[in-house]
């Protein structure tokens, strides 16, 4: 309601001439485009070559970070000695990594990738530490007792109370790979990728497209977004139902 | 803090030293020109920066016109942002017709990678500083502002109560019960704000500026200069990690009173 | 000077209390005891003004009480969310007094000579998370004293510390009131409690609460933990309240009963 509301306002503006059409396109304008280029074949194939990149980030991120955490949740003395490396490296902004990611890797996908996976590696790392010292130590001692291993502890038990908290870092992870993507495409440019559509928006000039495209970029966020909330609602009911019993 | 807890503090940080020596002794053995040396890197970032006279703490002329207009973006755009989003914040938090009203415009402008704000507002408005500034400002105002809405409006309700019973008027209700008891909430807001407002700072200076850490950056990609870019990481690494340090013990000062009453429930 | 007229409040459906009529002289301690869940908390917020009963009226010294009136305290039972934790003891207990238009060094005299009173003139820089929950809820009662009130309305103010906290803040109280004549309705759901403060105990029912006995106690002053509770007549007039709030209790479950079967 208050957003159509403000919309309205936008697009009155917008005909009146209170607003400079050529600065700032309408509203119902940006609205069209972003209809048109849904059908818009030129975009959606730029579309599908940022979701693969970040779809594989994702995967990699995924298979680095998760074992990563184990380990340095598991065994506390490496957590405590990597400790300071984390603290140094979490707060390096992953956006300064782009311009050597450019020279490191030739091929495009790679490079968008690899900035991808370094920023979206901290939350799935930090949930997975945090979620495996969150397992309840009878259940650990449990099955120790019974004479199983390290190992199986982990797999049956570890692994499975830690999972919804491995949940929410691989979903902020998913917002983060996103934006890293493409941020990667507009800076650095190059074929295809909804950052590169961008790019070749604002220097025709059409700021239409450009907001229409990014539009559609934090649609897909919220939308993803919204995905891995309900599958953790569903995965996870156990969890939550436990929290509820908790407090 | 007492001296031995200050070693072990120093004793802890034995893998620093370690990852330095591997890492020099890893590059020198590879010889390859993507991945410099740690001791040439260091070398470097005192060429650039740290080689000026001692009257400006080592400063040099480069490292003043880099760091200059770049800090002064990053702290005057956050600083704006945080006004901005703590005044917003405190009227949607105490308002639920205004919350109803912007909610959904909230949660679009959220939604919003705030990097791709940088090429619209560079195709908006002319490049410049001003630019810079307004892409600062609104795509890091979000998080300041739903906190503080969030802060404002989950205040317990005792505490309300209890300035309700004693005759509070509205500005005290405000000023001593409602913004105290939302600090914690805007801190994390702040606090997330200031990262993203570095991360703002440097795609708007990879993009479109002709000053700055982030040109510099990227001047030495375009030119090949591999211990350049490195040298540039390492510095925008610690420039990272030293306003989210100092971000932290602010926090820690202003907010003791809610860390100890945690720990003592 | 306190009167309640048919004081009745429904949330929705749920039927708190029950036309309650109640009057409060001026210097008297009124203890207002029942079952849980028989709209004691219901009652108070309606006193303090917090919500707007559904029906009868709250009179004030004659005047209905219609927002919180400026000449009424309270002690709430929850003294961790009750004193703002950024505030030292002494702010605490000096901010209310805001409103009375005092200066700054006035209101911190003022605060200073209650949490003295209160035997915490020592840690009146303290902040509420240094200290023990006997020692929060003596600033609570401190900040109550500061501000000087006719009417101090106390919400099972002793229901979160320790036994012997709890016997120390009773005399507390009472000595403090004396000395300042201050007229109180304390409620809790101690019988013991209610007849050792008390100068009477009003009982009520099980939801929807309703006054079901109003009785004096007539102890001789000044009580003491030990003799008072070992007279005669402590112990029986214990024993009354008790039946009282018993009794009602187990009348009401039959009703429930009664009326469960009917519906089915």
């Amino acid at each position: 309601m208050g957003a159509t509301g403000l919309l309205v306002i936008l697009e009155v503006a917008g005909r009146t001439g209170v607003i400079d059409t050529g600065f700032l396109p309408l509203v119902s304008t940006v609205l069209a485009r972003a209809a048109e280029l849904a059908v818009d074949g030129e975009f959606l194939t730029h579309g599908l070559a940022s979701m693969e990149a970040w779809f594989w980030a994702l995967v990699v991120t995924i298979a680095v970070a998760v074992p990563a955490g184990l380990l340095l949740g598991v065994v506390r003395p490496v957590e405590s000695a990597t400790r300071p490396l984390i603290e140094f490296l979490r707060p390096i902004p992953s956006v300064a990594l782009i311009p050597l990611a450019i020279l490191l890797f030739q091929n495009p996908m790679h490079m968008r990738m690899s900035v991808a996976v370094y920023a979206a590696t901290w939350p799935v790392l930090i949930n997975t530490i945090y979620g495996v010292r969150d397992v309840d130590p009878l259940a650990k001692e449990t099955l120790r007792s019974f004479g199983f291993g390290p190992g199986t502890v982990v797999m049956r038990v570890v692994l499975p109370s830690a999972a919804p908290f491995i949940a929410t870092g691989v979903r902020l992870a998913a917002s983060v790979a996103i934006i890293l993507v493409v941020t990667a495409e507009v800076v650095a440019g190059g074929i295809s990728g909804v950052g590169v559509f961008i790019n070749t928006a604002g220097s025709g000039n059409r700021v239409d497209l450009m907001i229409a495209a990014t539009a559609w970029v934090g649609l897909f966020g919220i939308a993803v977004n919204a995905l891995l909330v309900a599958a953790e609602k569903r995965v996870f009911r156990w969890h939550h139902n436990r929290l509820a019993g908790v407090s | 803090m007492t001296r031995r807890s200050l070693l072990s503090r120093l004793a802890g940080l034995w893998i620093v030293p370690v990852v330095l020596v591997l890492w020099e002794l890893a590059t020198r053995f590879a010889e390859q020109p993507y991945f410099p040396s740690p001791s040439s890197i260091a070398v470097r970032i005192q060429e650039l920066w740290f080689s000026g006279p001692l009257s400006r703490v080592l400063l040099t002329d480069d490292a003043i016109d880099a760091f200059a207009p770049s800090l002064g973006r990053l702290f005057a755009g956050w600083i704006l942002a945080s006004l901005a989003g703590i005044l917003l914040g405190v009227a949607i938090g105490r308002s639920a017709k205004l919350a109803d009203y912007l909610d959904p415009m909230l949660q679009f402008g959220r939604a919003i990678p705030p990097p791709l704000l940088v090429p619209i507002f560079f195709a908006l408005f002319q490049i410049g500083t001003a630019t810079q500034l307004a892409i600062i400002v609104f795509g890091v105002i979000w998080p300041v502002l739903l906190n503080t809405a969030d802060g404002c409006r989950t205040v317990d309700r005792q505490y309300l109560e209890t300035a309700r019973v004693f005759g509070f008027t509205r500005t005290d209700v405000l000023w001593r019960v409602v913004l105290p008891a939302a600090t914690p909430k805007i801190f994390a807001g702040l606090r997330l704000s200031l990262s993203l407002a570095l991360i703002l700072m440097v795609v708007s200076e990879l993009i479109g500026s002709t000053s700055g850490i982030g040109y510099g950056l990227l001047t030495a990609q375009q030119n090949f200069l591999f211990v350049d870019v490195w040298a540039y990481i390492v510095l925008l690494g610690v420039l990272g990690f030293l306003l989210n340090a100092s971000f932290l013990l602010l926090e820690g000062r202003i907010l003791a009173w809610h860390h100890r009453a945690r720990r003592t429930i | 000077m306190l009167e309640l007229v048919d004081l009745t409040h429904r949330y929705g459906t749920y039927h708190a209390i029950d036309r309650i009529n109640l009057t409060v002289k001026q210097g008297e301690v009124v203890c207002v005891v029942g079952p849980s869940g028989c709209g004691k908390s219901t009652l108070l917020r309606s006193i303090a003004g917090l919500i707007k009963p559904t029906g009868g009226a709250v009179l004030l010294d004659g005047r209905p009480v219609e927002s919180t009136p400026d000449n009424l305290a309270v002690v709430f039972q929850d003294y961790s969310r009750s004193l703002y934790p950024w505030l030292s003891a002494l702010a605490n207990v000096g901010l209310p007094l805001r409103r009375r238009g005092m200066s700054r060094k006035a209101r911190d005299e003022a605060a200073m000579a209650a949490l003295t009173e209160v035997g915490l003139g020592a840690a009146a820089g303290k902040f509420p998370w240094e200290m023990s929950g006997g020692m929060q809820q003596r600033v609570s009662i401190a900040r109550a004293l500061a501000y000087r009130p006719s009417l101090l309305l106390m919400d099972e103010p002793f229901g979160s510390v320790d036994a012997q906290t709890r016997e120390e803040l009773e005399d507390l109280v009472l000595r403090v009131c004396a000395h300042h004549g201050m007229t109180i309705l304390l409620i809790t759901h101690d019988v013991d409690e209610s007849v050792y403060v008390g100068d009477r105990v009003v009982v009520l029912s099980k939801a929807p609460g309703h006054v079901v006995g109003d009785l004096t106690v007539d102890l001789p002053g000044p009580r003491d933990q030990i003799r008072t509770r070992e007279l005669d007549a402590f112990v029986k007039l214990r024993a009354d309240v008790g039946r009282m709030v018993r009794g009602m209790s187990a009348r009401r479950f039959d009703n429930g009963m009664t009326h469960e079967v009917e519906t089915r």
